[in-house]
């Protein structure tokens, strides 16, 4: 394996992984609620920004840092509670403009409460790069893709063994059955838009010293998560890991031996050739509509 | 000569066979029935035959003209026009607008003269009007020509969407239900207009669960169960046949002529 | 609905002219004339997409790169290859008619989200082009514009400007009042109201949807055209993913299925960040807050919903 391609390799996974947390988030909420969250990327930044802004002012990483995935939640349980619904019921267009104008808003506050500068977070244990069968890996890197794999098999836990995990499941599969056994949908909902900021804003935080964190760090990251999500199969968990890695490893590729002034379009471009081809995405469900 | 050929007709959703191995003739110039329990295929047979579904197998022949395989409107454009067992009423529009959309195989209008409103435009939106109010009365609506959809009680919802279906000019005209939901005035006068449909020399097919409606009305009925066809003929014949008695009334009462009144 | 469609449009229409008309006694310096002739621009491209969206139910979030194909057509052909501007705009805009179409087709077999991501991912692959080609485009600084110009004649100053924009906004919606009010409009509105009852009845629910687009698209690369010449250089920040979140804003925000709620949406929301220049770092704040409110509380939008309250008011027969 030339040490070109593993570089690309090991770079293409580490930002995969951080698709694959927002791809996450995505479908958690999509399947609890067939709402396509186009706030999702502000929980990256939340997660991101409030992490150096509470590390600035002095507290220490972990604390800042578990302070700013709960902030992250906290949001994403105002979303749920007074953006979404308030809508229940609304046609796609609606909601879709509801989400946006949520992310529109989230940003516009961002910019109040930090500003428009770009912040770098420390790494949490250094900038000295590891050497790995030629290419170069900063130690973030391992970070990311550790707690990306720590969070996959902590959620595959939640989903599993857990009551709460196993409702959220319950519900996005059929949610009036949901509701006749006794699981609390609206709780679910609550819960499903909790978790998903929180993953977003652990992918925030993570990624922060690799890539820098701003206002407007959400917009690429969510787009791209979204697309990563569309690649996997929407509303499959394994499908947002799968489509995020991918991803990630397409993009990173494309970018290294095709062009990198193109590096932003690959996903969309992924986009639109899943769409076209392959709708319900690599692990997605294929379904028939009933007339 | 038969109107509409089905051969070996199939259609599977993902291992569930929702009809297999379906052949029958539909002659011209009469109303033939389908019937049969629920989940018996009757409604995907009916979306079968107007294009919504794709066959997974066997064949469709419309006037010796193959339709397998086609898209709805094309199915429309042969001369096939249905209603549907849930309305699909353009709520967003007028009753009169809801009947002119189905005159829009027949009418050319091209993009320029819509945008520019040539005066050809004008003369035939006119036309256009003039026949579908027509139309409304001729299906009883006389009075909801200037009504808005949204407003209009369900009984007259179905009317109008056979008002609908008619603008298209169809040679074949199937009815999914057309008396579900309706009260015992209602589904007299349906009746009556499926007759006044046939005798006006449309080939009507009608999917039906009232018994009474289906035998007075019908000259051939064609019976399903578990998606496949289980009896074929006139009513007479289909009321004697003892596998049809048995899938309605159970095994104990095949051998006995089934009594004519009602549903079970 | 009103049983008078022919009323309603005429009278609609005259009172638009009118507002036309009588506006510049309101307009003291250049800079209103500036903020009338942005609306107006505004105004045709969600007077198209309103088409689109309110009368044929479909979305898109990917407009924005429509307007930028229209204004970096007219640049490019105008400033490299010394085309005359209006050859170029006619030029520009049937090219982008046919982008529009053969993107069209595939892209409008998908509904809902599935749409709106593809619109999506259009629109930003054509931002990201127009951003990185420098070599034709200007990349992110953008390039100059010559301006308009007729047999040789240039066409600029805010008052020309302000009664160009004028007359082509009142022929944009004439155009799509006359389409709506048509069988063309009338197989759009039965598509959006049950796409399978519009098939059923001989409607070809792809080739309308594909026809409605290309439209729109046109309509938003005309003032695409026009904003280049008007501004005098185009660069890639008026063909964001932002941008196209406006427009559907503004045609949602001022009403779908209703041309006029759309010139009304534009007009609301392209003044209201301009009044709102004192709390401008408030901007981004108040208009999510604006998006999420009309959506939650107004969903059919402002025009219709006021109408509907206006209706019924009226005592009841």
């Amino acid at each position: 394996m030339s040490a070109q391609f593993l570089q690309f390799l090991l770079a293409g996974l580490t930002v995969g992984a951080i698709y694959a947390l927002v791809a996450l988030g995505f479908s958690i909420i999509y399947n609890a609620s067939q709402v396509i969250n186009f706030a999702q990327g502000e929980f990256v930044m939340i997660g991101g920004m409030t992490t150096v802004s509470l590390t600035a002012i002095g507290w220490p990483l972990p604390f800042a840092i578990a302070a700013a995935v709960l902030a992250a939640a906290a949001v994403g349980l105002a979303l749920e509670k007074f953006a979404v619904e308030p809508a229940r019921g609304a046609s796609v267009v609606t909601l879709i403009i509801i989400t946006i104008g949520a992310s529109i808003l989230l940003r516009g506050v961002a910019t109040l409460v930090w500003d428009k500068n770009i912040h770098p977070l420390k790494a949490f244990s250094g900038d000295a790069p590891i050497q790995m069968g030629g290419a170069t890996l900063v130690p973030q890197s391992l970070w990311v893709m550790g707690i990306t794999l720590v969070v996959v098999l902590l959620l595959t836990w939640f989903f599993g063994r857990t009551l709460l995990g196993k409702a959220l499941l319950a519900t996005s599969h059929n949610r009036l059955a949901a509701q006749l056994v006794g699981i609390n949908v609206r709780h679910v909902l609550l819960a499903s838009f909790g978790l998903s900021a929180a993953l977003g804003a652990v992918a925030g935080i993570l990624v922060a010293p690799i890539t820098f964190t701003s206002w407007d760090v959400g917009v690429m990251l969510g787009l791209k998560g979204f697309a990563a999500a569309i690649l996997g199969g929407m509303g499959s968990g394994p499908g947002a890991v799968l489509g995020g890695l991918l991803l990630g490893i397409i993009e990173s590729m494309g970018a290294g031996y095709i062009s990198s002034a193109y590096k932003d379009a690959i996903a969309f471009v992924v986009i639109l050739a899943v769409l076209f081809f392959l709708p319900s995405g690599l692990l997605g469900k294929r379904s028939t509509d009933r007339v | 000569m038969s109107l509409l050929r089905v051969e070996q007709l199939g259609k599977e959703f993902g291992g569930v066979r929702a009809v297999a191995e379906l052949d029958f003739a539909i002659p011209a110039a009469t109303v033939f029935s389908i019937i049969g329990p629920n989940g018996a295929g009757k409604t995907t047979l009916l979306n079968l035959l107007t294009g919504v579904y794709v066959p997974t197998s066997g064949r469709i022949v419309f006037e010796e003209r193959e339709l397998t395989g086609r898209a709805p409107y094309e199915f429309a454009a042969c001369g096939i026009a249905r209603t549907f067992q849930n309305l699909q009423i353009f709520f967003n529009m007028s009753a009169l607008e809801n009947v002119m959309v189905g005159r829009h195989l027949h009418e050319r209008c091209g993009l320029p003269a819509a945008l520019f409103r040539f005066p050809s435009l004008g003369r035939s939106e006119r036309a256009a009007r003039t026949e579908c109010e027509e139309l409304m009365r001729f299906v009883g609506l006389g009075q909801y020509s200037a009504a808005q959809s949204d407003a209009m009680p369900y009984g007259a919802l179905k009317r109008l969407e056979i008002a609908r279906a008619l603008a298209t000019r169809p040679r074949l005209l199937l009815l999914d239900e057309p008396a579900a939901g309706l009260n015992p005035t209602e589904t007299l006068e349906i009746d009556a207009l499926i007759s006044k449909l046939a005798a006006s020399g449309i080939t009507v097919v009608l999917v039906e669960h009232n018994m009474r409606l289906v035998m007075g009305v019908s000259d051939h009925i064609l019976v399903l169960d578990y998606g496949k066809q289980l009896a074929e003929g006139t009513a007479e014949e289909v009321r004697r046949d003892p596998k049809v008695i048995e899938a309605y009334l159970g095994a104990g009462a095949a051998g006995e002529p089934a009594p004519a009144r009602g549903a079970h | 609905m009103p049983a008078r469609p022919d009323l309603r449009r005429s009278s609609g229409l005259a009172a638009l002219a009118l507002v036309v008309l009588l506006l510049p006694l309101a307009l003291q310096n250049n800079y209103h004339y500036e903020v009338a002739i942005l609306v107006g621009l505004n105004a045709i491209v969600c007077v198209g997409l309103n088409l689109l969206i309110g009368y044929a139910g479909q979305i898109s979030l990917g407009h924005a790169g429509f307007f930028g194909l229209g204004a970096y057509g007219s640049a490019i052909l105008t400033v490299r290859y010394g085309w005359p501007p209006v050859g170029a705009m006619l030029a520009t805009t049937a090219g982008v008619a046919l982008v529009a179409w053969v993107i069209g087709r595939p892209i409008l077999r998908m509904r809902g989200h599935y749409l709106a991501m593809a619109t999506l991912g259009m629109g930003i692959i054509i931002s990201i082009v127009i951003a990185t080609e420098d070599r034709l485009t200007g990349g992110p600084d953008g390039m100059s514009v010559p301006p308009l110009a007729l047999f040789g004649l240039a066409l600029a100053g805010e008052r020309l400007w302000y009664w160009m924009v004028g007359g082509v906004l009142l022929v944009a919606v004439w155009l799509a009042l006359n389409l709506v009010d048509s069988p063309h409009g009338r197989a759009l509105r039965a598509l959006h109201g049950s796409e399978i009852g519009a098939e059923v009845a001989g409607i070809d629910s792809a080739s309308h949807k594909v026809r409605v687009f290309v439209i729109s698209a046109v309509y938003a690369a005309v003032a695409g055209s026009l904003t280049a010449h008007y501004a005098g250089f185009v660069t890639p920040s008026k063909v964001t993913f932002f941008h196209s979140i406006e427009l559907v804003t503004m045609v949602v925000f001022g009403g779908m299925a209703s041309t006029f709620g759309a010139v009304v949406g534009a007009a609301l929301l392209t003044t209201l960040p301009q009044a709102l220049t004192v709390f401008k770092e408030y901007e981004m704040v108040m208009f999510g807050a604006v998006m999420m409110l009309t959506m939650i509380f107004m969903p059919k939008g402002l025009v219709p919903t006021l109408a509907a309250r206006f209706a019924s008011r009226r005592p009841s027969p």
